[in-house]
C-alpha cells in the first residue's frame, strides 16, 4: 500500500488536528513523514500474514478486565477559583474563550 | 442567500414520500456526572460542579458511573432492544471550546444496546388510529458538552470584541442517545407519526424514572432528519438534521417545514444541502446554520481508559424485572379503572397528557374531573402558548387541590379558571390563590339573602312569575344574584334561596 | 536530632535503602538530607539540567514535618524523609507541571497524581520536578522545550529519554530516588545509558491519574533509582489499586521487596531473545550484555535463546498506536481552560479556532506536532484499518509471543538499549533513527509486561554506560526484583562497588 503522503495531506491533517502550521513547518514534516510511514506501514503485511486462516483480535486493553464502575455518589469538586486557576482570561467565574465561529 | 420557495405540504406530499430518521438525546438523572462524582444538580454557580476529570484538566482520567449503565440498560429493554454482551466506549475527536476534552466520549460501533423497536399510535381525523412500528438501531451511553453563552461586541464589554463564557457544570452529564432506523411511512402521516414517536418514547423513558424527560428543559432532545425520493423512486435524496426542536408539536411542525422545504428545492431542480438547520419556534420554519467546512471525519477509536462494558445476562434480566408494565398493557388497565371511552383515552393520549391524568388521579381527583381539566382549561392554555402540556408550570396535585376546592363547594367551575390563572401566574398554591384574590364562594346564607332580596326587588316581573309556578324565570334571578356576587357564590345554594323566598 | 559523622558528600551518596536506614537509626535528618540535596544540586544541576524546577521551601517544610513525626514516635512508612525527585509530566500542587512544553509553562494543577499523593503521604520530600522530552517523546531528552539534559557520565552526551531529567538526577547523586514514567522505553533507556535503574511496572500497577496521558494504553509511572532494592521499595509506595483510573490493577502490589531482598536466581530460567541482539546492537553494548548473561548462567539460572518473531514489528506498531492515543491525548491543550494562549499574527478579532490553531502551533515543538499529525493521519476514515487497527492487531501477536515465551522461561532478557550515550545533537536529523532506539524497550509496552534495567558495565569504545533489561510476565513484577538483585550484586562483587563510583565527578561537585 502507498505511504506516500503530500503537503495537501499534512495541511488537511493539521486542520483535523487545530494547528497552524507555518510553510517551513508543511515542507518539513512533508519530508519528514513519508519514511516513517514507510516503516509503519510493515505492519499491514504481518498482520496480513498471521492472520491466515486466524484472525486476530484488536488490542485495546493489555489487561483483560471489564466492567470497572463507581458508584453514583457526589465526590467534592473543584472550586471555582481552582477550576479557573489556569484559565488564560476568566470573567463572571466563567471560562472567557474568543468568539466561536463553527457549530456542535 | 435566496428565500426559500416552499411548496406547500399538502402539494409536496403528492409528487414526494418522506425518508426519516430521528435522533432523541435523554439526559439521566443521576446524581453524579457519566464519568466523575460532580453533582449534576440544576441552577448551581457556575463551575461549581467541576473537578479535573469534567474540565479535562491535564492527567485526569474517567470512571464509568454504574447508575448510568444501569439506566442505559433500562432503556434499551424497555425499547425492546437487544442488550450488548460486550460494549465499549470510543473517543469522537473534534475540537469545541464547550468540550473539554476536544473528543466525546461515546459508543460507536458497539452500542449497548440495538436492534430494538416501538409501536406508536397515530390517530385518523375518522377517529380510528393506527399502529406504525419504528424500529431503533441504537441506543449508546455518552457525555454532555459545557454551556457557553455568547456575549456581543455591541452590548458586551467595553474592548468590543465578541467572545462566549463558558461554564463547564454540565459537561459530562449522562446522555443516552436513541437512533431509529430509517422511518418510510405514508406521507400524509409522517408528521404524526414523528410527534407521536418522540412522545411515546418520552412516556416510556419517564416511566422508567431514569431521567426528567422534559423537552422545554433539555432532559429530552429530539433532532429530525429528513430527506425526500421521488413517488416511485427509490433514490434517496439529501438529508437535512434540524435541531432545536423543543415541544412534540415543533417535531410535527419542522418534519412538515421540511418536506415543503425540500421539495421547493427539488421542484426547481436543485439539490438539498446537507446541513444542519435551527428549528424557529416563533414561526415553524427551519434556518441554515453554518455549513460544515470539512466532512467531519472523527476519528473514532475504542477508549484506552475505560474497560470494556459487559452486562452480565444475570444482571440484564434483574434489571428486565424493574421494568414498569408496558404501555399498551398500561393503558388498556387504566382506561378500565378510569372507564374512559376509546375515545376519551385516544385524546389523552393525543394531548400527551396520560401521566399528568394518572398523577392528578393519584393526588386525589375523580378520572372525568382530571381530564376535563387536563384536555379542557389547561390544553386551551398550553396550545395559546405553542407549549407542551407538561411545560405549564401546575403539578398534578395542584389541579387535583383546585377540583377538591370545587367538590367542597368553596368554589365553582367558573372561580376555578381565576384560580388556575394564579397558579399558572406563580401566585402560590390553589389554597393561596383562593385566599390572596378573595375567591371564595359564599357561604353564608345571610348575605346570599340579602342579595336575593335585591335581585327580587330589582325584577318583580321574573319574581311574580316564579310565585306563579314559572320556575324558568328562577334563571335570571339567579344571573343577578351572581352577578352582586361576583360569581362568589353556589348557583344551586342561591335557587334554593329564591325559590323558598317565593313560594 | 543527633548529630552525624556524614559529611555532606556521605549524604548525597546514601542510597534511599541506606538513608532510610540512616534517619531510622538516628544517624541523620531529614532536613539534613534534603539540604545536601537542594545543595548538591545548586553544585552541579546547571550544567546537568536535570530539573526544570526546584522547590527547596516546600521539600524542606516536608522534610521537617518527617523528622517531627518520627521525633514524636509516629508510625513512619519505610522511606518516610527521603528525597525524591518527579518527572514533571505528574500534576503537582504547589510545582508547576510544565510536560517539558511551552503550552503549560507556568501551569500549576489544581490537584496532585495520586502516585504523587501517596509520595507524600509515605513522607518523601519532593525535591522538584525533572526534565523530559515534551510529553514524553523522545529517547533523548533533547526535545524538552526547556533546553536538553546531559549525561552526568560524560555532559556532551544525551541521558536518554523521555526521562532523561529523573535518570540524570539519581546518577549525579541530585537525589536518591526518582519518579519517571515509561510509556516505549522511558524509565528503562535513560537508566541503561547513565548506569541506574529503571522499572517500568505492569501495565495498571501504578495508578495513572494525574499523569499527564501520551498513549493511555501503554503509560505506566515507575521507579528510577541507584540500587535495584531501592527501586523496589519505590515501587511498593507508589503502586497499587486506584479507582479513580479505571485501568488500575485491582489485587495487591506483588511481593517486589521481598524479592529483592532474595535475589536468587538459582533454578531460574532466562530466555535470551534471539531478536534484540542482533545487527544494529553496538558491539560493547553486547560484550557487556553478555558478560551479565554468563554471570547469571554461574549464579544458577539455565538461559536458553528464545524466539519473539513479531518483535520486530515492534516499532512499527508502537509509532502507530502511540501517536495515535497521543494525537487524541493532547487535543485537550487549546488554549480554553488552562496553558498557553497566543493570537494568530495579523489577525484582527480572532475565533476561538484560531486562537486554538495558533496557540497550538507556537507552544508544541517540532517532534509533538509531528507525532500528532502522524497520529491523526493513522486514525483518520480510511486508513484506520491498515494503520492503527493493525497496530492494535501487532499488540495482541506481541503478546502471544510473551505467553508462548512464558510458558518456556521465568524472565526473558536483552539489553536494555541497542546503543549507549550518543553525542548531544547526533540524531536530531532523523526521526526515524531516534525511533530505532527504543527497539528493546517498546514490546513490554505494548504487551503491558513489567521490564527492568540495571547498568552491567561500560562500554570498551566509549566508557559509557550499559544497562541489561528483564522482562516478567504481567503481574509477575516480583521476578524482575529478584533477578535485577541477584544479578546486582554479582556485579558489585565483580567491581568492588557500583557502577556508579566510577562515574567522573562532576565540576563544582561537592567533594
Amino acid at each position: 500500500m502507498s505511504s506516500g503522503i503530500s503537503r495537501a495531506d499534512v495541511e488537511h491533517l493539521a486542520g483535523l488536528a487545530r494547528i497552524e502550521l507555518s510553510e517551513a513547518e508543511l515542507d518539513r514534516l512533508a519530508a519528514d513523514l513519508p519514511a516513517i510511514l514507510e516503516h509503519v506501514a510493515t505492519i499491514q503485511e504481518y498482520v496480513g500474514q498471521q492472520a491466515a486462516g486466524d484472525d486476530v483480535p484488536a488490542m485495546s486493553h493489555p489487561l483483560p478486565v471489564d466492567n470497572v464502575f463507581r458508584a453514583d455518589e457526589v465526590r467534592p469538586s473543584l472550586t471555582p477559583d481552582e477550576a479557573l486557576s489556569g484559565a488564560p482570561e476568566s470573567e463572571q467565574q466563567r471560562f472567557v474563550v474568543p468568539k466561536i465561529l463553527g457549530e456542535d | 442567500m435566496s428565500t426559500e420557495t416552499l411548496v406547500p405540504f399538502e402539494e409536496a406530499i403528492t409528487r414526494y414520500d418522506p425518508v426519516m430518521g430521528l435522533e432523541i438525546h435523554i439526559e439521566l438523572n443521576t446524581a453524579t456526572k457519566m464519568f466523575c462524582g460532580c453533582p449534576t444538580s440544576f441552577g448551581a454557580e457556575p463551575n461549581t460542579q467541576v473537578c479535573p476529570v469534567c474540565l479535562a484538566l491535564p492527567g485526569a482520567l474517567p470512571v464509568v458511573n454504574a447508575k448510568a449503565v444501569e439506566s442505559a440498560i433500562r432503556m434499551g429493554l424497555a425499547l425492546n432492544c437487544q442488550i450488548a454482551e460486550h460494549c465499549r466506549f470510543a473517543r469522537k475527536n473534534y475540537f469545541y471550546p464547550d468540550m473539554p476534552k476536544n473528543f466525546q466520549t461515546s459508543q460507536y460501533d458497539e452500542p449497548i444496546a440495538f436492534d430494538g423497536y416501538v409501536d406508536v399510535e397515530v390517530a385518523d381525523p375518522d377517529g380510528s388510529t393506527e399502529t406504525f412500528r419504528i424500529e431503533i438501531e441504537r441506543a449508546h451511553m455518552e457525555e454532555d458538552t459545557g454551556k457557553a453563552t455568547h456575549v456581543g461586541g455591541s452590548t458586551g464589554r467595553i474592548h468590543g470584541a465578541d467572545h462566549s463564557l463558558v461554564d463547564y457544570n454540565r459537561a459530562g452529564i449522562p446522555l443516552i442517545e436513541i437512533v431509529t432506523r430509517t422511518i418510510e411511512v405514508p406521507a400524509d402521516k409522517a408528521p404524526a407519526v414523528a410527534r407521536a414517536y418522540v412522545s411515546h418514547v418520552r412516556d416510556l423513558i419517564g416511566g422508567l424514572g431514569v431521567s426528567d424527560v422534559r423537552m422545554d428543559q433539555g432532559s429530552l432532545r429530539a433532532d429530525v432528519n429528513l430527506s425526500l425520493k421521488p413517488k416511485g423512486s427509490s433514490t434517496l435524496g439529501t438529508r437535512s438534521e434540524t435541531k432545536n426542536v423543543n415541544s412534540f408539536r415543533s417535531v410535527e411542525r419542522a418534519v412538515r417545514y421540511e418536506i415543503s422545504r425540500h421539495a421547493g428545492i427539488l421542484d426547481a431542480g436543485g439539490t438539498v444541502v446537507q446541513e444542519t438547520r435551527h428549528f424557529q419556534e416563533s414561526d415553524g420554519t427551519t434556518l441554515a446554520g453554518r455549513e460544515k467546512s470539512d466532512a467531519d471525519d472523527y476519528r473514532y477509536f475504542p477508549e484506552p481508559d475505560l474497560a470494556p462494558v459487559s452486562p452480565s445476562r444475570e444482571w440484564v434480566e434483574e434489571l428486565r424485572g424493574t421494568l414498569p408494565e408496558p404501555p399498551a398493557q398500561r393503558r388498556a388497565r387504566l382506561q378500565a379503572e378510569w372507564g374512559f371511552s376509546d375515545l376519551d383515552m385516544r385524546d389523552t393520549i393525543g394531548a400527551g397528557a396520560l401521566d399528568l391524568v394518572a398523577s392528578t388521579i393519584a393526588a386525589g381527583a375523580s378520572p372525568q374531573a382530571a381530564r376535563k381539566w387536563w384536555l379542557g382549561e389547561l390544553a386551551r392554555r398550553a396550545n395559546e402558548q405553542g407549549i407542551d402540556l407538561d411545560a405549564l408550570p401546575i403539578a398534578p396535585e395542584q389541579v387535583a387541590g383546585i377540583q377538591s376546592l370545587i367538590d367542597a363547594g368553596r368554589i365553582n367551575d367558573k372561580l376555578a379558571r381565576q384560580v388556575f390563572d394564579g397558579v399558572l401566574a406563580g401566585e402560590g398554591t390553589p389554597d393561596e390563590v383562593v385566599a390572596a384574590r378573595g375567591l371564595e364562594v359564599v357561604s353564608d346564607d345571610g348575605a346570599l339573602g340579602e342579595a336575593v332580596d335585591r335581585a327580587i326587588a330589582d325584577d318583580p316581573d321574573a319574581a311574580q312569575k316564579i310565585r306563579d309556578g314559572k320556575h324558568q324565570a328562577v334563571g335570571a334571578l339567579i344571573g343577578s344574584v351572581m352577578k352582586q356576587m361576583r360569581g362568589q357564590a353556589d348557583a344551586g345554594r342561591v335557587r334554593e334561596l329564591i325559590l323558598e323566598k317565593l313560594s | 536530632m543527633a548529630r552525624t559523622d556524614m559529611d555532606q558528600t556521605d549524604l548525597t551518596r546514601l542510597s534511599a535503602d541506606q538513608a532510610a536506614r540512616a534517619l531510622a537509626a538516628g544517624e541523620t535528618s531529614s532536613v539534613e538530607l534534603t539540604r545536601a540535596l537542594l545543595d548538591r544540586i545548586d553544585a552541579v544541576d546547571a550544567e546537568i539540567h536535570a530539573f526544570l524546577h526546584v522547590d527547596p521551601e516546600g521539600a524542606l517544610a516536608a522534610a521537617r514535618a518527617s523528622d517531627e513525626r518520627r521525633a514524636a514516635g509516629e508510625a513512619t512508612s519505610y522511606l518516610a524523609g527521603v528525597p525524591i525527585a518527579v518527572k514533571d509530566v505528574f500534576a503537582t500542587i504547589g510545582q508547576p507541571t510544565t510536560c517539558g512544553s511551552k503550552i503549560l509553562e507556568g501551569w500549576m494543577p489544581p490537584y496532585d497524581a495520586t502516585a504523587v499523593a501517596k509520595l507524600r503521604a509515605a513522607g518523601l520530600p519532593i525535591l522538584g520536578k525533572t526534565n523530559m522530552d515534551e510529553f514524553a517523546m523522545g529517547s533523548s531528552t533533547e526535545h524538552s522545550a526547556y533546553g536538553p539534559t546531559r549525561n552526568p557520565w560524560d555532559t556532551t552526551r544525551v541521558p536518554g529519554g523521555s526521562g532523561g531529567g529523573s535518570a540524570a538526577a539519581v546518577a549525579a547523586f541530585e537525589a536518591p530516588l526518582a519518579l519517571g514514567t515509561d510509556t516505549g522505553g522511558s524509565i528503562r533507556q535513560p537508566g541503561a545509558v547513565t548506569g541506574t535503574v529503571g522499572v517500568k511496572p505492569t501495565y495498571g500497577g501504578v495508578s495513572r491519574y494525574g499523569l499527564v496521558a501520551m498513549a493511555s494504553s501503554l503509560d505506566q509511572a515507575g521507579p528510577v533509582t541507584r540500587t535495584v532494592l531501592d527501586a523496589a521499595l519505590l515501587h511498593e509506595v507508589v503502586a497499587g489499586h486506584d479507582p479513580m483510573d479505571s485501568t488500575s490493577i485491582d489485587a495487591p502490589v506483588p511481593a517486589v521487596v521481598a524479592a529483592a531482598r532474595r535475589a536468587d536466581v538459582k533454578g531460574l530460567k532466562i530466555g535470551l531473545v534471539r531478536e534484540l541482539q542482533g545487527e544494529g546492537f553496538q558491539a560493547g553494548v553486547l560484550a557487556r550484555f553478555d558478560e551479565a548473561v554468563h554471570l547469571l548462567a554461574d549464579a544458577g539460572a539455565e538461559v536458553v535463546e528464545i524466539s519473539c518473531p513479531s518483535f520486530v514489528h515492534a516499532i512499527a506498531a508502537y509509532y502507530l498506536v502511540m501517536p495515535s492515543e497521543a494525537s487524541s491525548n493532547l487535543a485537550r491543550f487549546d488554549a480554553m481552560r488552562y496553558g498557553l494562549r497566543v493570537a494568530p499574527e495579523g489577525v484582527a478579532d480572532p475565533s476561538a479556532e484560531q486562537v486554538m490553531a495558533a496557540s497550538r502551533d507556537a507552544g508544541f515543538g517540532d517532534e509533538v506536532k509531528r507525532r500528532i499529525i502522524l497520529g491523526t493521519y493513522a486514525l483518520s476514515s480510511g486508513y484506520y484499518d491498515a494503520y492503527y487497527g493493525s497496530a492494535q492487531k501487532v499488540r495482541t501477536l506481541i503478546a502471544r509471543d510473551f505467553a508462548a515465551a512464558f510458558e518456556q522461561v521465568d524472565l526473558l532478557v536483552s539489553p536494555t538499549s541497542p546503543v549507549t550515550a550518543w553525542p548531544l545533537g547526533d540524531k536530531l536529523d532523523d526521526p526515524m533513527a531516534m525511533y530505532l532506539q527504543d527497539v528493546a524497550t517498546i514490546p513490554a509496552n505494548l504487551a503491558g509486561a513489567p521490564g527492568l534495567s540495571l547498568p552491567v558495565g561500560l562500554a570498551d569504545e566509549d566508557g559509557m554506560p550499559v544497562g541489561l533489561q528483564f522482562l516478567a510476565p504481567a503481574t509477575a513484577d516480583d521476578r524482575l526484583y529478584n533477578a535485577g538483585a541477584a544479578l546486582e550484586r554479582l556485579l558489585e562483587e565483580k567491581w568492588g562497588a557500583p557502577l556508579l563510583a566510577q562515574a567522573p565527578t562532576l565540576e563544582g561537585g561537592a567533594r
